[in-house]
């Protein structure tokens, strides 16, 4: 059994290694990421002078070179999608499951792959774009060494991290490419930020993957700060959607017929 | 071996595959015959673990499909012309197959030579041929080596030289003892490949016989006469028991390969003969004959055990609805 996971573990390797869609969305999560946060940091230091004295104390220099997250963070869903859905739009769903009949093995190794590359790119863009982003915000930046800086510059990238695996659920049960972007891409990009920002939503919004996600990647805290869960209280929300999300893909690909 | 045992697929009020029950066995090419929407592909489907019953079982060697360690290598399985990622070379995508079956990579060139792909082996799959796609899709098949095939329409889309060879392939493999499982639609090119038959229609199994009790059993084979002396012949096939049809005024039918008996029976008699042929109604006919039969033993089956099928309810309607229209 570990043999054969092993077996289908390297064969899902080489599925995503070998087509160009992996390169061009993690390269433009990496990219995007990286440089809408070098462009925020240093907006925010040529107006940190012009700022509210609140505001001033607030000040999160951490927090700030990760704005580029917000679109980064589509990319990553491309990604999550795409490595999943793409069985379905392509047909090869039929071979795959014929080579692997054990359907939990299939979904779960694929997953496992697509996690770990996600990983290793998320945690690599997140301590590029503390770096960069602190280097653009001058005597305002913050330390590696800092409390709380290391535990956010590492959230940042599971942050990232779960993004991806929370669209390969949504895609393993939606099964179409087209029809997971559609809901997602709104869904992180506009409607998530709505909810968490409308008094009448809030409440509810804080506990949406992504609004609760990030706040790992918060270094200061806010003045009027009522959210009732840490950082990685936070991250924890965060993860109980993510394996929803799995779950459900998992139970949807068990019972439909390919 | 293939074993199907009641097996059945319901989508929703539709029966697409209803209680088949038959044996696929190694070392000869059984051909799976039935019009387009019989539920062959479903049947195949199923066989591989794809689609899951509503009723019955189907095994490999005695296991269900999700039993098989490795199943590449029991069953390689040709299912449509295009089942792979467009994007990806056909050496990784056979590389990747190979892997999830522990099946060494040397294989991935072996097959790829096989089919003849060996020179687009780098190229991306979605600038294949309709052609080349079913040479990589038998690639996939032949890759773990395994002792039953399974064909879905092979030969849809290939060019004479490549149904020539995928003729002689699966008749290769047969000859090598595995089992050689292939679909098709055509009567024509069942006959020359299969040494079996199953047929369906509407789901339903029709047949399941050798090719040469197929055609016996199926075409009528008879001796077509035309003589100037046609009373006096009448008279003397009666004296010897021989049962004659008068299609027509020109013509006499004599059912069987009788051939000789009444050739020599006109010659110790100095009877005339216009012609003598022995006649044998098509394959495509016999086909035809089976299948129409089949419909219209449904048409005629007042409530069947099952739901109505779909299709037989509106055939009707529109029957009513054509005989209304001619009355008005």
């Amino acid at each position: 059994m570990s043999m054969a996971a092993t077996q289908v573990v390297r064969s899902e390797w080489t599925k995503i290694r070998s087509v160009a869609s992996t390169v061009w969305t993690l390269g433009l999560a990496v990219v995007v990421t990286i440089a809408l946060g070098m462009l925020i940091s240093a907006l925010s230091k040529s107006e940190f002078d012009t700022m509210g004295r609140e505001d001033q104390l607030t000040f999160d220099p951490t927090f700030i070179s990760f704005a580029g997250t917000s679109l980064g963070q589509l990319a990553m869903i491309v990604f999550g999608v795409l490595v999943v859905a793409n069985e379905y739009s392509t047909g090869m769903i039929r071979t795959s499951l014929a080579a692997v009949p054990k359907r939990g093995t299939f979904l779960f190794s694929k997953i496992a792959v697509a996690t770990a590359l996600a990983l290793v790119v998320s945690m690599i863009t997140s301590f590029a774009t503390f770096f960069l982003g602190q280097a653009m915000l001058g005597d305002l930046k913050a330390s590696i060494g800092d409390p709380g800086v290391l535990r956010a510059v590492i959230g940042g990238g599971l942050y990232m991290t779960l993004i991806a695996m929370f669209s390969m659920g949504v895609a393993a049960m939606l099964r179409s490419p087209m029809l997971s972007l559609g809901i997602l891409m709104p869904f992180f990009f506009l409607i998530s930020n709505i909810l968490g920002n409308v008094p009448a939503t809030e409440k509810v919004g804080r506990f949406l993957p992504d609004q609760a996600g990030s706040k790992i990647m918060q270094v200061v805290t806010p003045l009027d700060d009522d959210v009732p869960y840490g950082p990685w209280g936070g991250l924890g929300i965060m993860a109980l959607w993510v394996i929803a999300a799995l779950v459900g893909g998992y139970v949807v690909l068990k019972r439909r017929d390919a | 071996m293939i074993e199907l045992e009641g097996l059945t697929k319901r989508y929703g009020e539709k029966v697409a595959v209803n209680n088949l029950s038959f044996t696929v066995r190694p070392g000869i090419i059984t051909g799976f015959l039935g019009p387009n929407g019989a539920g062959k592909s479903t049947t195949m489907r199923m066989v591989l673990g794809l689609d899951r019953p509503t009723a019955g079982d189907v095994r490999i060697d005695g296991k269900h499909y999700d039993q098989l360690k490795d199943p590449l290598t029991y069953i390689g399985a040709l299912l449509e012309a295009k089942a792979w990622h467009g994007g990806r070379s056909a050496y990784n995508h056979l590389l990747c197959l190979a892997q999830s079956n522990g099946i060494p990579s040397r294989r991935v060139h072996e097959v790829l030579d096989t089919v003849g792909l060996t020179a687009v082996a780098k190229k991306k799959t979605k600038g294949f041929s309709l052609g080349m796609g079913q040479r990589l899709g038998i690639a996939a098949a032949l890759l773990g080596d395994p002792r039953i095939l399974m064909f879905d329409e092979p030969v849809n889309g290939l060019d004479p030289e490549g149904i020539h060879w995928i003729r002689n392939l699966m008749k290769t493999l047969a000859s090598q003892g595995r089992t050689v499982f292939v679909s098709s639609h055509l009567m024509s090119e069942m006959a020359l490949t299969a040494d079996h038959l199953v047929v369906i229609g509407q789901g339903r199994l029709l047949a399941d016989t050798s090719m040469a009790d197929f055609i016996a059993e199926n075409s009528r084979s008879y001796v077509r006469i035309r003589t100037p002396q046609r009373e006096r012949l009448l008279d003397m096939l009666h004296g010897e028991g021989i049962t004659v049809v008068e299609p027509g005024a020109e013509v006499l039918e004599v059912d069987g390969d009788k051939a000789e008996a009444v050739g020599e029976l006109a010659a110790r008699h100095q009877v005339v003969l216009h012609e003598l042929s022995p006649q044998r109604a098509s394959l495509e006919e016999a086909f035809m004959q089976l299948t129409a039969e089949s419909v219209e033993y449904h048409a005629h089956d007042g409530q069947p055990a099952g739901p109505v099928p779909q299709q037989q309810q509106q055939q009707q309607q529109q029957q009513q609805w054509g005989s209304d229209w001619r009355k008005g």
